[in-house]
């Protein structure tokens, strides 16, 4: 019963986090409000449910609740994908293919690099510690590798890059938000109507093949998911590095539950109530315009920070 | 032997002419002007940048005991960089030696805090060590990231924590032979370290007042880090590549492989900003960013080959 | 009946089984028995398909174990591994009710409960079968980890080292449950430390050393003192106490 009422008391919170964010401070006609800002809401959902869902789903392939993909250097990847395609094509190149083909183009060389890299480091993981720094490295490698890129590039597209290194909650290119909406709908509904076997898949690669689950091949199929989610997420607001560690760490404390079907969506309210509360709060009421995202990394660094420390010394 | 102990410095000094004569500007005679404004300091920056930062990273590795540590995975850089925003924000117009001296304070207790934070991890993790400083100095840099964005300081952290050379001239890069003084400090206590290196315990054993020694490593540490960033930027694994290549050739008596480390710093620093320059020609690319590339696939390799 | 032809394996690259070739007959209890480091626990993840072959083959009732889709072989065939550990908080109740998953796919009907319900009381574990398992002792935790093996209901049983962390008593009632699977016409396969144990419960042993199968017969054939001497390279007699043989090294 406590799983219910976790999901109900975050979904209550989450309708008044939007109710707020929409009227705060509006002024003057309610349906131009409404449209501006509505749309901004359904792209920080957007990008809740996938941070959320992409964590908790990566969370149970990796059997260990401390990696996340960002942490592993899903978001560095999409970003590096995002120079090469400007670095191959050119910035003009790039313009005239328009943002939907761009983004499709970006979380197709997502997939395949993740699929490549993190699908073997996963079915090798014995060692968290090795794992998760090795994921760190790579986040540096990847950043480090796009910062070369976009001096490669010439100065003059550099610009159309550069404002996507920072994570930016309010300011989130229009046209990508519904189609991306969609696809990170979809990809919600197909984890969920897994849940059962993600409970499986929890119990670690031997046991869930002793029960019948093809591990490695879901798992390829999971990877794929979570590349999409975070290709979503980092697309439309750049690279959130312990967000999602802040979510699940707060949805396997109040779920006290270990079945997907409570973690997924009780995740996904968490994350959602608490990035439009704190955007509204930020924007609307301390009127600090830019930092949300360091501030929420800031706490999921923390988070981060404790989790390790109080590891079990096994 | 002879010939081995004198190779390295030549290929320094080779280096070094070839920095002299890599740039945008055709050298022509005459311009021993700009050769002695810009190329020269430019060289001498990498050089000491390079040696310096170097000799942090195999101090750090001692005090911390364990070989994945350098300024830029243990929060110190990012330390040095939040003293100098706070210092900016409280006084904008500060001498320079004032800010440097608010870097190294706030280095050295950003070191601090994390070898106390190191002390509490499990031994048998070593891998722990430089996942947690990473993380905190994701913390530390978030914090200094926060306070300039709000007041329209971004793009001087950006300069602090991407280190660059192509804006050394003469009269800019001065302080950073402080930094070459301390990396010489450093020496003079080598073998200190060295027992430092293998516990408290030892240490204790052989006399050694150990807090004492970690203080001074500390300081070191801080100085030479708050240095850096504050004249050229953050160069980060040069502590980290340096040290490793060195002590898997020739140990790590420090006493020995000091002068050694050094000069292979050194030498690093100096390649790859000579290859940041001509790599891209005209435009330039950050040393630091080189580094950064090269030095995390030496990290992953580290990380993932000895099994 | 579960037969190997010619199988070797090898971990990170080490050979450690090599030509290995037994049959274990079907509704039969086989122990494996050896020394240490001899490959029973690796022949008994390989023969559940936890560890994949270098070279040779699986059959199980003649049909090649690659060629069996891994949720039909889930419905077959179950194994305890040693390396237990389970990532998420669970009770006793929820690890059990996991075997049921190959039948049901986790919407557990009243049969699979039932079924569950059945497996917590032949381990003796309804006194906490809604406790964590983080909160047991080790014997516990591996009487839940059986009784989950049990609750999958397959056809052929692999358990390693089951009696590891169990008291005298729960030992005899684990062994006494894989004896009556195996009369109720189920494959069980366990390797097992003690010998007067193999002796007492098992039809078939399949002796192994260094990778090898040193011998392989009916019970009584292979615990003697003959054949147990050469195996462990020491002294060992086997007595008879009260129409048992009891195994003993001086």
């Amino acid at each position: 019963m406590r799983a219910a009422s976790a999901l109900i008391l975050a979904g209550l919170a989450l309708a008044v986090a939007c109710l707020a964010y929409l009227s705060l401070g509006a002024r003057g006609d309610w349906g131009f409000v409404l449209m501006f800002r509505g749309a901004r809401l359904v792209a920080l959902l957007t990008v809740a449910l996938a941070v959320a869902l992409s964590t908790m789903v990566f969370q149970t392939l990796a059997a260990n609740r401390i990696l996340t993909p960002a942490i592993m250097g899903f978001d560095a990847l999409f970003l590096l994908g995002q120079s090469l395609l400007v670095f191959t094509l050119s910035g003009v190149g790039v313009a005239a293919l328009g943002a939907y083909v761009t983004f499709g183009l970006e979380t197709a060389v997502m997939l395949l690099a993740a699929l490549l890299l993190f699908g073997t480091l996963l079915r090798r993981g014995q060692d968290i510690s090795r794992m998760i720094l090795t994921g760190i490295v790579f986040g540096i490698l990847f950043r480090s590798l796009t910062q070369l890129l976009n001096r490669m590039i010439d100065p003059n597209e550099f610009t159309m890059i550069q404002s996507a290194a920072f994570a930016r909650f309010n300011n989130v290119p229009e046209g990508l938000t519904w189609i991306t909406a969609g696809l990170t709908v979809a990809v919600g509904i197909w984890l969920m109507s897994k849940h059962r076997q993600l409970d499986v898949m929890a119990l670690g690669r031997a046991a869930s093949m002793t029960l019948g689950v093809d591990h490695d091949r879901q798992t390829r199929r999971l990877l794929a998911a979570v590349a999409l989610l975070v290709s979503v997420s980092t697309a439309l607001v750049g690279p959130i590095v312990f967000f999602g560690l802040l979510v699940s760490a707060l949805a396997h404390g109040l779920a006290g539950s270990w079945r997907h079907a409570v973690l997924l969506p009780l995740s996904a309210l968490l994350a959602g109530c608490i990035l439009v509360a704190s955007q509204t709060l930020f924007e609307r009421v301390l009127h600090l315009q830019t930092s949300v995202a360091v501030v929420i990394e800031a706490l999921g660094g923390l988070v981060f920070l404790a989790m390790i420390l109080r590891r079990r010394k096994t | 032997m002879t010939l081995g102990r004198l190779a390295a410095p030549a290929a320094l000094l080779l280096l070094a002419g070839v920095s002299i004569f890599t740039g945008v500007a055709a050298l022509q005679w005459g311009d021993l002007w700009l050769i002695g404004v810009s190329r020269l300091p430019r060289t001498a920056a990498a050089l000491l940048a390079g040696a310096a930062l170097a000799v942090a990273g195999v101090i750090m590795q001692m005090l911390a005991r364990n070989r994945f540590v350098e300024p830029s995975t243990t929060g110190t850089g990012q330390a040095a960089g939040l003293g100098i925003v706070a210092i900016t924000l409280v006084a904008p117009a500060a001498a320079l030696w004032v800010k440097m001296a608010a870097a190294t304070v706030a280095a050295l207790l950003g070191t601090a805090l994390f070898l106390a934070l190191v002390r509490r991890l499990p031994r048998r993790d070593p891998l722990l060590v430089p996942l947690t400083g990473i993380v905190y100095g994701g913390i530390l840099g978030a914090a200094a990231t926060f306070l300039a964005y709000e007041r329209d300081l971004i793009q001087y952290v950006d300069i602090w924590m991407n280190g660059e050379l192509s804006g050394v001239m003469l009269g800019r890069y001065e302080f950073l032979w402080a930094a070459g003084a301390l990396a010489i400090a450093a020496y003079l206590y080598a073998d200190r370290f060295t027992i430092a290196g293998m516990g408290e315990d030892t240490s204790r054993t052989l006399g050694l007042d150990y807090p004492r020694i970690v203080a001074l490593g500390l300081l070191i540490v801080a100085g030479i880090t708050a240095v850096t960033v504050v004249t050229v930027g953050m160069i980060p694994f040069v502590g980290l590549v340096v040290p490793n290549m060195i002590a898997r050739l020739a140990g790590e008596n420090l006493r020995r492989t000091l002068p050694q480390v050094a000069m292979a710093g050194a030498g690093l620093v100096l390649a790859c900003d000579i290859l940041g320059r001509v790599i891209r020609y005209p435009y330039e690319i950050p040393v630091g960013t080189i580094l950064g590339v090269l030095g995390a696939v030496v990290f992953l390799w580290m990380l993932n080959a000895r099994r | 009946m579960i037969e190997t032809r010619a199988l070797s394996v090898a971990l990170s690259g080490k050979p450690v089984l090599a030509d290995i070739s037994v049959a274990l007959p079907k509704g039969r209890l086989t122990a494996l028995v050896g020394p240490n480091g001899a490959g029973k626990s690796t022949l008994l993840m390989t023969l559940g398909r936890l560890l994949e072959p270098a070279s040779g083959d699986i059959l199980i009732d003649g049909r090649d174990l690659r060629a069996v889709p891994p949720r039909e072989l889930a419905l077959q065939l179950s194994i305890l591994r040693q390396e237990g550990a389970i990532g998420p908080r669970l009770t006793v109740r929820d690890l059990v009710s996991f075997g049921r998953y190959p039948h049901s796919h986790g919407r557990l009907t009243a049969a699979d409960r039932l079924e569950v319900q059945r497996a917590i009381d032949r381990l003796d574990l309804a006194g906490f079968a809604d406790r964590y398992l983080d909160t047991l002792s080790g014997g516990q935790k591996q009487r839940a980890q059986i009784a989950m093996v049990l609750a999958q209901q397959t056809d052929v049983i692999l358990l390693d080292e089951p009696l590891n962390n169990l008291d005298l008593a729960h030992a005899r009632r684990v062994m006494r449950i894989a004896r009556e699977e195996a009369d109720a016409g189920r494959t069980v396969i366990v390797v097992l430390h003690d010998l007067t144990v193999a002796a007492a419960y098992a039809d078939h042993v399949v002796a192994m050393k260094a990778g090898r199968v040193a011998a392989e017969g009916p019970s009584e054939e292979v615990i003697s003192e003959e054949v147990l001497s050469r195996l462990f390279e020491t002294d060992v007699s086997v007595a008879e106490v009260g129409g048992r043989r009891v195994v003993l090294t001086l």
